[in-house]
């Protein structure tokens, strides 16, 4: 018999890939606090993470269906529909201009809460029903129910009896909740994305729809012959991602205060970057948790310090993108089969 | 011919990687006009061995001479440009363009700058002609059968002017007939004087076909001699390093009353299986032989419920069970080891962990979430009783070898306590030592009851193994064999008897 031949000791050049990622966000915060030592405080720390919050959720969500070897570009606009709803229900009952005049009365906040995760459940599941049982490629069927969403969230803001303007004047109950901090430091933002990436983590990695999931995203195939059943699970992933955007666009209504027809645009394309950047592999079936928050977060740290340094913003997104290929460039090395 | 002279001479190859002496003083010298057979266990470094030749992997060590002249190739491309070319078990071609697009890709015959698609078709049709492939150039190359794409493939190097041709595994998934067709354009080559290495596990055909056998074990050059003076068993004998006396384990299994009966099953999307009626005892082996397209596989598909049927009915335990999906068929004690393990079979970039417990995760529910402890333990015993070699439980099943990754999904199958198992070609690509480990696994298997039909194209394997063989013709039956009258002969009469 041939000896089992089993690599086990890693090079330094390995071990900086695996860490790759976290080296990345540590050098940025480094080179920004050399050319801008004010930049290093708390209270900067905290307002990138909770500016990073409600993106991160929807990333955790988008996440999901890319281990499923599809993506979601409809995620942004189903976000604009649920802050729609919920900014709608919870406009100050003392507003004049207020979209539902018959509330007088202030709603509980769950209500508003619950009907955004209703809505946005149904538009995943309308990009679930797609995936699973028309065999649609997700880029496809998101591509077209991202139309759909967008549609609907105008035709929504623009039934307002003064026409289309922005759904703002919140109820201060909700901004409290969505903007207040806890023992006054830490943001309620980012208590709920870690909530929300805990209870992902959770059922990643300690769940059967877990491991479905990454059953079918690695090999469909053998997934099904495993006794998998691949539709309803993939139905399964895209409702717990309707979950997480119901959940986000509440967030994110109340972060942002003013929701319009332009709430969510490219929100999508911030969250596949994330899920991208943190390691989750576009070829499915690979990619953890914490992966999606690092992603999220080095996204924002460039977001957050570029505008700090007072870069010009066109020159923003040139950055932006070289930061996001650079990275993403360093990372898929470890997944390279090396010859 | 000069008897000294070789096209090619590679000796002291050595390649180190980590953790493991990959080539250790390796060597292969080929004579022009001459099909010099390499042979070695999976994991014995013939392809190690070919990869440093074509320069996609740099050898440690070692020279390699072409011609008398040290060669040292950058890469397949730079191999070819040179004459030596290599027809891979997997072939990679672009399937969906035509034959000669595949054939001239990357060196397209020009015309005032464009592409010359009359010189092209001509050249192809003049090699096709040459070789005796029947194939039309413009074909759309994923339309062929994988005996004609790799013929076409073999038609690529020869247009390049090969002289040394480097054949891995050609016949794994030829039919007798095809072997023979090819078995014609090899010999046409050596008359040509290209010296051809000719990679494969089947003995029969080395024996046949092969001027000279280089065998190798544990990267290690172990012999080269001339065809004509060995025998199957020597050369398993110098593989693997040991007397083998015996291919297959003792067959201990003892068949008891009917536990499944199939009748008159017919597929709904032909081609599949038509009006197949067996029966299949409580310890039993059952064979089923067949050529390639017999639809061996369908009938194992239909059964297990991953392809619909359109009639028949099947009895298990003397009720009748309706296997709609997998999940229904394992609910039933159905277990299914599928034939393309890489496409169906693993899951590649996951744990050895995750590919034992993915068919049996209802056995580890807890409230909400799966018992971490139980998975483990499940997945250890899947590692101690079926003998996987790997250091952890978390290692990636890729980069464990064939016959260890079988394992694994054979333990896999196990776990959800099946009463019957379908098992599809279980040792494809598996070496020889590992073949005789999952010969007894089934056979031990068959002892504690459980029922198993194998389908498998190599015949030797089921004559060893099996207590009855089934034999499919163009998707019927043509015919029941027990084992004590069972010959290759009798099986191939049966298995050409719709064809």
């Amino acid at each position: 018999m041939n000896k089992p031949s089993f690599a086990s000791e890693k090079s330094a050049f390995e071990i900086f890939l695996d860490f790759a990622l976290y080296i990345i966000l540590a050098l940025m915060i480094i080179v920004v606090i050399v050319i801008e030592p004010s930049f290093l405080s708390m209270d900067n720390m905290w307002k990138i993470l909770a500016q990073a919050s409600t993106r991160g959720i929807l990333a955790l969500g988008v996440a999901g269906m890319i281990v499923l070897a599809g993506t979601d570009l409809s995620a942004g606009r189903i976000l604009g529909c649920g802050a729609a709803i919920s900014a709608s229900l919870l406009q100050s009952v003392t507003y004049a201009s207020r979209m539902y005049k018959g509330i007088t009365e202030p709603l509980p906040l769950w209500i508003p809460l619950v009907l955004s995760i209703i809505v946005c459940v149904a538009f995943c599941l309308l990009n679930g029903f797609g995936v699973a049982k028309l065999h649609m490629h997700a880029f496809i069927i998101s591509l077209g129910t991202q139309l759909i969403a967008y549609g609907a969230l105008c035709l929504y803001i623009d039934s307002q009896e003064g026409g289309a303007q922005p759904l703002a004047t919140l109820d201060d109950r909700y901004l409290n909740l969505v903007n207040g901090k806890v023992f006054g430091v830490v943001p309620n933002l980012v208590i709920f994305l870690a909530i929300c990436a805990i209870v992902m983590w959770f059922v990643w990695n300690k769940t059967t729809l877990g491991k479905n999931m990454f059953a079918i995203g690695g090999n469909p195939e053998a997934a099904a012959v495993s006794g998998v059943n691949v539709a309803k699970n993939i139905m399964l992933i895209y409702l717990v991602a309707g979950i997480l955007y119901g959940i986000a666009a509440f967030l994110e209504a109340g972060r942002i205060q003013s929701v319009t027809t332009q709430t969510g645009t490219n929100y999508d394309l911030d969250a596949i970057s994330g899920c991208v950047i943190g390691g989750v592999s576009f070829s499915g079936g690979v990619g953890t948790i914490p992966g999606v928050l690092i992603g999220v977060i080095i996204l924002q740290v460039i977001n957050y310090s570029l505008y700090y340094l007072g870069v010009n913003a066109y020159l923003q997104y040139i950055i932006k993108g070289l930061i996001i290929i650079l990275a993403v460039a360093i990372d898929v090395r470890k997944y390279i089969a090396k010859k | 011919m000069d008897e000294n002279k070789y096209v090619l001479e590679m000796t002291d190859i050595e390649k180190q990687f980590p953790g493991v002496k990959a080539l250790d003083h390796a060597m292969l010298k080929l004579r022009p006009g001459t099909v010099h057979a390499l042979m070695g266990e999976n994991g014995a470094g013939k392809s190690t061995l070919m990869k440093c030749l074509f320069g996609i992997y740099k050898a440690d060590g070692g020279t390699i001479l072409i011609d008398g002249k040290e060669t040292n190739f950058t890469g397949p491309k730079n191999a070819l440009d040179n004459g030596v070319a290599m027809v891979h078990q997997e072939l990679n071609q672009v399937l969906k363009r035509s034959v000669m697009e595949n054939i001239w890709l990357g060196r397209f015959p020009k015309k005032y700058g464009l592409i010359s698609h009359k010189q092209m078709y001509d050249e192809t049709k003049k090699v096709f002609d040459e070789l005796d492939i029947p194939v039309n150039p413009k074909m759309i190359i994923g339309k062929l059968s994988v005996s004609q794409r790799q013929m076409v493939e073999i038609a690529k190097a020869v247009s390049y002017n090969a002289k040394i041709l480097v054949l891995d595994e050609p016949t794994s998934s030829l039919t007798q007939e095809e072997v023979e067709h090819l078995f014609v354009i090899i010999n046409k080559l050596r008359a040509r004087g290209v010296a051809m290495v000719y990679i494969s596990h089947k003995m029969e055909e080395i024996l046949r076909i092969s001027d000279e056998v280089t065998i190798m074990r544990d990267g290690k050059w172990i012999a080269t001699e001339d065809a004509k003076d060995l025998t199957t068993d020597k050369i398993i004998q110098l593989m693997v390093g040991r007397e083998l006396t015996d291919r297959f384990p003792p067959k201990t299994n003892v068949p008891g009353e009917v536990v499944l009966e199939v009748n008159h099953l017919t597929g709904k999307y032909m081609p599949s299986c038509i009006d197949v009626s067996f029966q299949l005892r409580k310890g039993e082996i059952l064979g089923v032989a067949g050529l390639v397209g017999s639809r061996r596989t369908e009938i194992l598909e239909t059964i297990f419920g991953i392809a619909h049927h359109e009639s028949g009915e099947i009895i298990k335990d003397g009720k009748k069970v309706n296997n709609r999906s997998s999940r229904d068929a394992i609910k039933n004690g159905f277990a299914m080891l599928t034939e393309e393990r890489r496409a169906t079979g693993i899951f590649g970039g996951m744990s050895i962990n995750f590919n034992s417990v993915i068919a049996n995760l209802k056995g580890y529910k807890k409230a909400f979430w799966l018992s971490s402890k139980k998975m483990k333990e499940d997945t250890q015993w899947v590692i101690d009783s079926m003998r996987v070699k790997t250091p952890t439980q978390k290692t990636h099943i890729k980069t464990l070898s064939g016959g260890n990754q079988q394992k694994v999904i054979l333990g896999r199958w196990l776990l959800t306590k099946p009463d019957i198992l379908l098992l599809d070609e279980p040792t494809r690509g598996i070496d020889v030592g590992a073949k005789y480990e999952i010969y007894q696994l089934i056979i031990d298997l068959a002892n504690e009851g459980k029922s198993v039909i194998v389908v498998s194209s190599e015949m030797p394997e089921l004559l060893g193994i099996c207590d009855r063989i089934m034999v499919m013709s163009n998707g019927h039956l043509s015919g029941i064999l027990d084992i004590e009258d069972a010959t290759q002969e009798e099986i191939m009469r049966l298995a050409a008897q719709y064809v």
